[in-house]
């Protein structure tokens, strides 16, 4: 029988850290470019929550409409993010995208057609065209599932239900990862010449979140405790489409492309609200009546062109999670707490054709048949656009040896993310961090130092819950952290819940520093969230800190003591976060990387707009 | 307020194992998987559940409900009488690991041997046009969310009734995907009568009735696949033609995959780890 406490060690090149679109992206690559790549995943391979994508991946192929091109994607997406993307980032993403999703069909996936037999697109928020491609509703199990073959057929090392805890620093940087078997409760070492992090988001902070468990913020709280640079980390998405009945799905994503189908949102009095919330400067690109926009879904529907303009719904995502949060708070809700979400005029066959997983989904769990009656649905925390700081080319955080690609890293998106734009993001810079990693690996010729004495110190940490004879139970400090966190630091904000929220973080913090749990090291769920936990505090007050430092509202920050986008303070500055020389947590500005002037000149009009209306308001 | 009785599997191999029971406040809309996570959160926190995304779309939280294999994600306790308890047990074709968690691992031993994806090397993706009708069979099999229930309830493997490997339900599906996509240009009909042991579907149907995408697992994957295979090899004029031609046996035909181990409960089960 092998000791359950002494650690194995597995050497590799590359370790990527998450196996989600990003990590197993970057792992291909890594492989490709002739690294050994370790693949390490908290879940089995194939169930990380790129499987939860649904509506599908953004990239300007053209095949639906002609006229779009990658000025236009980098348009959109700046637009989207409200002039806080990393400016390359976006530039990069929308230039590499198309060739990005053509591989995966090279590699096996199945897209849905265009009547002349190319990959199909469909419209979807903040998008000036139909752009996505997809397969039905289910196009992250579709990407997931080729990456996932692919990157078994190159024979990549996967370590499955095992979870980082630490990262092992030298005087050069990152020199490898420890964690520990979750099916047995070993340790294990990972020495690494080039460590990429892809483990996604935060959405566990919150009470209301379509993220599963996995989602608690690791990836930035190790980067963060290894010295990195957290950017953005106070714009966090709330999807404007979460279920909210029955219980147990609240907060489970409702795909956007129920909107991009011709989705009607209306409060309980039967208006269609979303005409009241279109910003006044980008008005232009919506339909002004219901008569107009019918004739845009019909065209859509029969794959048909038209000058009929967008449905209000198809709105940015910040807008209309603001826009169904102020209808039910003003007493205009449905009867469980959301608004309605109406796809029903339309032919049954259709949606059950174009929508199959949320048939199911709201016919299984809510007992509402879609092709008959509306939905209820309301804002869920989703995505945050916040993460690591990263070079826009290499992924390179601002430690040696350390990538990120993903979620994790931020940049990209700015204020606010447009749908669909995430699984781009994932193959797009999977696939530069997977190389930058793999070329940065082959130059550190000398084989990875990891330090004893980091590496015992990991494993007194690992074990103390289990040891200690009395504590609290972890799951009551995160129901906990939850309610702090949906209640002071929530889609509005102000100043005075954010100094509470910062106050019952570091309270909770110290709650959890006394976590104690029962049972052995084998598949124990409690003893695998004290370590998340300890993420999640980590990240919740880097939001929180954040939040309070930005006094404006821009995107997804929405603050009810500073209702105006200011550009003069604020434009052009993120937000940064980073674990100062006394242990205590930092918080900045850094402005915004330059945009070369051809990029200058594709968004100055938009920009010069919003930054009118901004200064009005 | 209405409460559910649960009976919910404990155990690790090497132990004797146990029912534990609990009472559960039951609310509108609950699944068995919310019951089971009251339970983690408020009775018994070293519980093992395999979940994650608690909409029927990751195939992780896979068990035994009242003895049927189950998504417990979607399961909805209204379909129960509450009167009487629920049963809650693993998969019990795959070894335990500990509650409702077994190891799955073979699952993805067999995946790695099936013939990956094999486009043309001169056609471009560019030049590829597809018409959906002509795809939307493959897009069934890809479907599949890899929850291995339907591993789980094949007599051939649950029994362990064969000496000599089975792939099983899901990867003939998996295998059906690739021989069926318009463009893919491997032949795995060899691999699958001497590696994948095709031959020992009886095709009862156990699986497509529990699969919880409703692929059509026996009609449109199993039986397409083995009348290919009996196609190449059992077809006189095939077999014929095969001889002129010399050796076809295809790619990878021969393989060893490895054979689900027996006796997942027993307590002298190997205890060994992956790496």
């Amino acid at each position: 029988m092998t000791d359950p406490t002494r650690p194995q060690t597995r050497p590799h090149d590359v370790l990527v850290i998450g196996a989600g679109g990003a990590g197993l992206r970057a792992a291909i690559e890594a492989r490709a470019a002739g690294a050994s790549v370790g693949l390490v995943c908290k879940s089995l391979l194939g169930k990380a929550h790129t499987v939860m994508a649904e509506g599908g991946v953004a990239a300007a192929l053209a095949h639906v409409a002609p006229s779009d091109d990658w000025r236009t994607h980098f348009r959109d997406t700046m637009v989207g993010g409200k002039f806080l993307n990393n400016p390359r980032m976006a530039e990069l993403h929308a230039v590499e995208a198309p060739k990005r999703v053509r591989e995966l069909e090279e590699w096996g996936a199945v897209f849905d057609r265009t009547a002349d037999g190319r990959i199909l697109q469909r419209p979807f928020g903040g998008h000036s065209h139909p752009r996505l491609a997809h397969v039905g509703d289910r196009t992250g199990l579709e990407m997931i599932r080729t990456l996932q073959d692919r990157a078994v057929s190159m024979g990549i090392d996967v370590y499955m239900e095992c979870t980082i805890t630490r990262l092992i620093t030298s005087r050069d940087g990152v020199t490898g990862a420890f964690g520990y078997w979750r099916t047995t409760g070993r340790p294990i070492v990972f020495p690494a010449k080039a460590v990429i992090l892809a483990t996604g988001g935060i959405g566990k902070a919150y009470e209301v979140t379509s993220n599963s468990w996995e989602y608690s913020g690791d990836g930035q709280a190790l980067a963060y405790a290894a010295g990195a640079e957290l950017i953005d980390m106070e714009f966090v998405q709330f999807h404007p489409t979460g279920m909210v009945w029955p219980p147990g799905v609240r907060g489970l994503l409702v795909t956007e492309a129920v909107r991009g189908e011709g989705g009607i949102l209306r409060n309980a009095t039967g208006a269609r609200f979303m005409w009241m919330y279109l910003p006044e400067e980008r008005r232009g690109e919506y339909a002004a009546t219901d008569e107009e926009a019918a004739r845009w879904v019909t065209a859509l529907s029969q794959g048909k062109e038209t000058d009929a303009r967008r449905p209000p719904e198809l709105s940015t995502r910040d807008n209309v999670s603001r826009a169904i949060y102020t209808e039910v708070k003003e007493g205009r809700g449905s009867p469980h707490g959301g608004v309605f979400l109406d796809i029903s005029y339309l032919p049954a066959d259709h949606i059950r054709r174009k929508l199959p997983s949320m048939y199911e989904q709201f016919k299984e769990l809510a007992d509402v048949d879609i092709t008959k009656g509306p939905m209820e649905v309301g804002p869920t925390t989703h995505y945050v656009m916040g993460g690591i700081r990263v070079d826009a080319d290499s992924q390179a955080t601002t430690v040696a040896g350390l990538y990120a690609a993903g979620e994790v890293a931020g940049g990209m998106h700015g204020a606010n993310r447009l749908g669909g734009n995430s699984l781009s993001d994932l193959l797009v810079f999977g696939a530069r961090a997977g190389a930058a990693a793999a070329a940065s690996a082959t130059d550190r010729a000398s084989e990875p130092y990891v330090d004893p004495v980091q590496v015992q110190s990991a494993a007194r940490e690992l074990a103390a819950p289990l040891e200690r004879s009395h504590g609290e139970d972890p799951y009551a400090i995160q129901r906990d952290l939850q309610s702090t966190m949906q209640r002071l630091v929530g889609i509005f904000r102000e100043e005075g819940d954010l100094d509470q929220a910062i106050r019952e973080i570091a309270e909770l913090r110290r709650r959890w520093a006394d976590a104690r749990v029962i049972g052995g090291r084998a598949f124990n769920p409690g003893w695998n969230l004290v370590f998340e936990l300890g993420n999640l505090l980590t990240i919740s007050e880097a939001v929180a800190r954040s939040a309070r430092q930005r006094t404006e509202s821009r995107g997804a920050h929405s603050r009810i003591d500073h209702p105006a986008t200011d550009d003069g303070t604020w434009g052009g500055r993120n937000s940064v976060v980073a674990r100062g020389p006394d242990g205590a947590m930092r918080v900045y500005t850094t402005p915004l990387p330059a945009m070369r002037s051809e990029l200058e000149e594709l968004v100055a009009a938009d920009h010069a707009a919003a930054a009118a209306v901004g200064s009005k308001a | 307020m209405t409460e559910v009785h649960l009976r919910v599997f404990r155990g690790e191999p090497g132990e004797p194992s146990r029912f534990d029971e609990f009472d559960v406040p039951v609310e509108e809309g609950m699944v068995v998987l919310d019951a089971l996570h009251w339970i983690q959160g408020h009775e018994a926190p070293d519980l093992a559940v395999r979940w994650n995304c608690k909409a029927a779309k990751c195939g992780s939280c896979s068990a035994e409900v009242d003895g049927r294999p189950s998504l417990t994600c979607k399961t909805r306790l209204s379909d129960f009488d509450l009167d009487e308890p629920i049963t809650v047990e693993p998969m019990r074709a795959f070894p335990l690991i500990k509650d409702l968690v077994t190891d799955v691992s073979w699952n993805y031993e067999v995946n790695k041997t099936i013939p990956p994806f094999t486009p043309p090397d001169d056609v471009p993706q560019e030049d590829w046009r597809w018409l959906q009708q002509d795809i939307e069979r493959v897009q069934e099999y890809r479907k599949c969310i890899e929850c291995f229930l339907c591993q789980d309830v094949c007599h051939v493997l649950r029994n362990h009734e064969t000496d000599r490997a089975f792939m099983g339900p899901r990867f003939l599906v998996r295998a059906a995907g690739l021989e069926m996509h318009p463009i893919d240009q491997a032949d795995r009909r060899g691999y699958l009568k001497d590696s994948g042991g095709i031959g020992y579907c009886n095709i009862t149907k156990c699986c497509t009735e529990v699969c919880p995408e409703h692929i059509k697992i026996t009609d449109n994957a199993i039986i397409p696949l083995k009348e290919r295979v009996a196609d190449a090899y059992y077809d006189p004029i095939q077999w014929v033609w095969r001889k002129v031609r010399g050796s076809d046996e295809g790619t990878r035909a021969g393989l060893e995959l490895p054979v689900l181990s027996a006796d997942p409960r027993s307590a002298d089960a190997p205890d060994e780890e992956s790496a």
